[in-house]
């Protein structure tokens, strides 16, 4: 800067967008007011942080408390104005500063190495000065050896009476950090696509049924383009337990009229479709919903069948003249503990059951209750099997339904964060300059290096360097 | 077999290094240094037993429950990362590898002093919080693989950041001069919660019945003291924690003469402090991030939700982000960035337990 004490007015814009301090103070106020965000419940019921603010700050000042927070944006913080605000000065700061420091890391990186002299060498933040009672020529051989062998490319400059050696490795690591960065706005980019060019909602489908849309809220529907239907949803469970091992449902994609895409979705394997993605999420049941079963028959040494079977609906168990009807179904059977009696435990399918009216063809009818989950409530007297495969129709799948044409991007900026984040950390830009003067009898060498990071690491390597060259040297005189 | 006799052996063996390692610093006595190393590695190779039985036993109870999976997805699936139980106990594994690295890296003994008590704690942790350690269901979330590496690269992540804040308290230790400086003060009280609030949780674990032990967090924490109903006891709690941060504050310089004649210097430490952060921060980017915002996305189509978890997880790398500037660029040095590797890690601490146990955010741990 020629002009130092008339900065412009841009100049000094620029150089307060692309300084560090900038930085340090921006990442301070985001964490500290990311901290708000996870303490005040965000985008809920006014009631439920009411609640939480009396309990800092009484009943009677909550409200007002409230509203001075709902008024800062703490309600909604992530998309407050001023959050928003901070994460924009933040993407500007890191631009502005990495466009700022590049030309001058390009230049270092650029600025091809010269040799330099003893002198120049020991004033090198890593040195190192030895003798050797052996040749010039000698002594350069081990030294272009043993760099070689540590894959340092050397270069050399010869002049009467001296050698200077000089290389370099790892220099492009330096633009790992301006990776990093970059790949921090391009995942800011990627999230701004998603928000501008995709959506999130969610579609509630019953057993059977199927939509050309899904919803964003209960009132805003969006065109998907093509037909989702659910064939069915299950829910199964670990062995005598209730915690649930895996929610399927089965899925098909139809356009004009045709089916061109069928699969069982779970969680964490969804289906997606032109760029539309469906995640298994909850389910439910519907009220009042009338469902049909799917009942298993196999009489005694018989081949199984599948019957379709609505309330009070009569069937018979094929060849055997015992014919069944169902009277009851329990979504989540179970017997009371005080009462002994026969309850749900719950509205949703958890333990599902039907209670079934055998009547065999000598008049002695009885019920008994099938469940789904215990197999051997299936069998009836006679050897014969009545199973529940299903009761199917009033349940129904919820799915999230997003389109995301921005994860690309924050993938492939994660990936050059990783592979920019271990350079950085671990790779550094090494220098090494070498002078080596003297005759056929007798020389002295500087060895001098500097390095970007991890200088610790870089010294014990020229120690190395050193080592095997003096032993080398030891060796051939040996000889 | 049970892999609970390992685990506790193991953990006896580590409280038993912290005391070994204690009394070297205080006896400087080359032996009890020996001791306490041999004993650590002990405790390290039994726990590392006790992590094989708990996988070996965990694959067999998913193929119990899902006899058509392949012996790759099974081990997987039975990798023991699956609750907060499993996860602490990887968390001191790992903190326990990443001390004997050093340890052997520095030919330096004195950090052990610093590092087992936080293994220590964690241990101490698992214990009265009543957190289940029965090998349960895995519940259709968190089947996947993104969350394994997750939870994997994450923790081994925070073990490094554990290092890094031993060797930031033992750095302030020796560095300062005068007991008014500032960043010693803040160490000194930030150490001091830590144990208040481990000691209140083992008052609570106490006074409960053990029904009432595994809702300790959720609905008794602190109860029997800072936060009891009864005003006195309540009063007399919060003097007594103020006493112990004087205590603590007054006593902790007195460790400087210690660790000077044991060659801990402070370079070495702030070296320590550094290259362990150089090591967690990409762990931590990668897994604790990159691969929970994959897993999200997978799970849910959301690779960001701004859920309390999510946003610990930033801030936690906020605080790194700005060490690492503050030290590289902003020209801090010393005191100054020791203080934020402190803060670090209490940011860590608040991500992995805080948010599950203090904020109770939607992530699957909360319930286990
Ligand atoms: C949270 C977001 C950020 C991350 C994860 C990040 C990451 C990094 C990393 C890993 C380094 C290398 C540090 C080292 O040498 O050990 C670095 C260096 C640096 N960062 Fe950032 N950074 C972030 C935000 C920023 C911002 C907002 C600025 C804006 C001024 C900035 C400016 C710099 C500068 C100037 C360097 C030094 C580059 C050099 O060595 O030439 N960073 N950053």
């Amino acid at each position: 800067m020629e002009n130092k004490e008339k900065k412009d007015i841009f100049e000094s814009i620029w150089d307060f967008l692309a300084s560090v301090k900038l930085a340090i103070f921006v990442l301070i106020i985001l964490a500290l007011s990311s901290i708000i965000g996870t303490i005040v419940e965000q985008k809920a019921e006014p009631a439920q942080n009411l609640a939480l603010l009396s309990k800092f700050f009484g009943d009677s000042a909550a409200p007002t408390v409230y509203n001075i927070f709902a008024k800062l944006g703490f309600m909604d913080m992530y998309g407050s104005w001023w959050f928003t605000s901070f994460l924009v000065i933040f993407s500007v700061n890191l631009i502005v500063c990495s466009i700022d420091r590049f030309p001058k890391t390009w230049r270092i990186i650029k600025t091809p190495q010269k040799p330099l002299s003893a002198n120049a060498i020991k004033s090198m933040p890593v040195k190192k000065e030895l003798t050797f009672k052996v040749g010039l020529n000698t002594v350069k051989d081990e030294f272009l050896n043993v760099l070689k062998s540590s894959r340092y490319h050397v270069s050399e400059a010869t002049e009467e009476g001296s050698v200077r050696l000089y290389t370099q490795k790892g220099r492009y690591a330096r633009l790992a950090v301006y990776v990093v960065h970059l790949s921090i706005i391009l995942i800011f980019i990627g999230a701004i696509i998603g928000i501008r060019y995709g959506f999130k909602g969610y579609l509630n489908l019953p057993e059977g049924s199927s939509s050309n849309v899904l919803y964003e809220s209960p009132t805003k529907s969006i065109p998907l383009g093509f037909t989702v239907k659910c064939n069915w949803y299950e829910t199964e469970y670990y062995d005598g337990s209730d915690t649930p091992k895996e929610f399927h449902s089965e899925l098909v994609v139809i356009e004009d009229g045709r089916e061109v895409l069928k699969k069982i979705i779970e969680v964490n394997d969804p289906l997606t479709y032109k760029g539309i993605t469906f995640f298994q999420s909850n389910y439910g049941i519907m009220p009042n919903a009338v469902g049909q079963f799917a009942i298993d028959i196999t009489p005694a040494g018989g081949q199984e069948k599948r019957l379709w079977l609505k309330f009070g609906d009569i069937f018979e168990i094929p060849g055997t003249g015992i014919r069944g009807r169902i009277h009851d179904f329990s979504p989540a059977l179970t017997r009371d503990r005080n009462t002994g009696r026969l309850t749900s435990y719950s509205e949703n399918m958890v333990n599902p059951a039907v209670a079934i009216e055998f009547m065999p063809p000598d008049g002695n009818s009885f019920t008994g209750w099938i469940l789904k989950r215990y197999p051997e409530t299936s069998k009836i007297p006679g050897g014969h099997s009545v199973k529940l495969g299903d009761y199917w129709g009033v349940e129904y799948t919820g799915l999230q339904v997003s389109k995301d044409p921005g994860v690309w991007l924050i993938y492939l900026a994660s990936v050059l964060m990783c592979i920019s984040l271990y350079i950085c950390f671990f790779m550094s830009s090494k220098k090494i300059w070498i002078e080596i003067t003297g005759d056929r009898k007798a020389v002295s060498v500087a060895v001098g290096g500097s390095t970007n990071r991890n200088r610790l690491n870089f010294e014990s390597e020229i120690d190395r360097i050193v080592a095997h060259v003096s032993e080398a040297i030891e060796g051939r005189s040996k000889k | 077999m049970n892999s609970s006799l390992f685990f506790d052996i193991s953990a006896g063996a580590y409280i038993a290094a912290m005391i070994t390692y204690v009394i070297y610093l205080v006896l400087r006595n080359h032996t009890a240094g020996l001791v306490a190393s041999g004993i650590t590695i002990f405790g390290f190779v039994s726990q590392t037993i006790a992590l094989v039985i708990r996988w070996i036993n965990s694959y067999d109870f998913w193929m119990s429950s899902h006899p058509m999976s392949g012996v790759v997805e099974a081990l997987l699936r039975a990798a023991p990362l699956r609750n907060l139980y499993e996860s602490l106990i990887f968390f001191v594994w790992s903190l326990i590898l990443a001390h004997i690295l050093v340890e052997f890296k520095y030919k330096n003994r004195s950090l052990g002093a610093f590092v087992t008590p936080i293994a220590a704690m964690a241990l101490l942790f698992i214990d009265i919080s009543g957190t289940t350690k029965e090998i349960q269901p895995l519940i259709p979330a968190l089947q996947s693989n993104w969350l394994l590496f997750h939870v994997l690269l994450s923790f081994l992540g925070y073990a490094a950041f554990g290092v890094s804040f031993g060797a930031a308290a033992a750095y302030l230790i020796v560095v300062t001069e005068s007991k008014k400086e500032i960043p010693y003060i803040i160490g000194s009280v930030i150490i001091s919660i830590f144990i208040i609030v481990l000691i209140g949780m083992g008052i609570d674990f106490l006074s409960l019945s053990s029904a009432e032990r595994a809702q300790l967090i959720q609905s008794h924490f602190l109860k029997s003291t800072l936060r009891s109903e009864s005003g006195g006891v309540a009063a007399l709690s919060w003097v007594l924690s103020l006493a112990f941060v004087f205590a603590v504050w007054q006593v902790g310089l007195r460790l400087k003469s210690v660790l000077g004649s044991l060659n801990l210097t402070h370079t070495m430490l702030d070296e320590i402090e550094y290259k362990s952060i150089a090591v967690g921060f990409p762990l931590f980017t990668i897994g604790g991030l990159i691969m929970g915002a994959i897993w999200a996305n997978s799970a849910w189509g959301k690779y960001w939700t701004w859920d309390p978890k999510e946003t610990w997880s930033l801030i936690t790398w906020f605080v790194y982000a700005l060490y690492l500037h503050a030290r590289f660029v902003g020209g801090w040095r010393g005191k100054r960035v020791a203080i934020l590797s402190i803060i670090g890690f209490v940011a860590v601490i608040f991500t992995y337990l805080g948010v599950n146990l203090v904020l109770s955010g939607l992530h699957a741990y909360g319930s286990g």
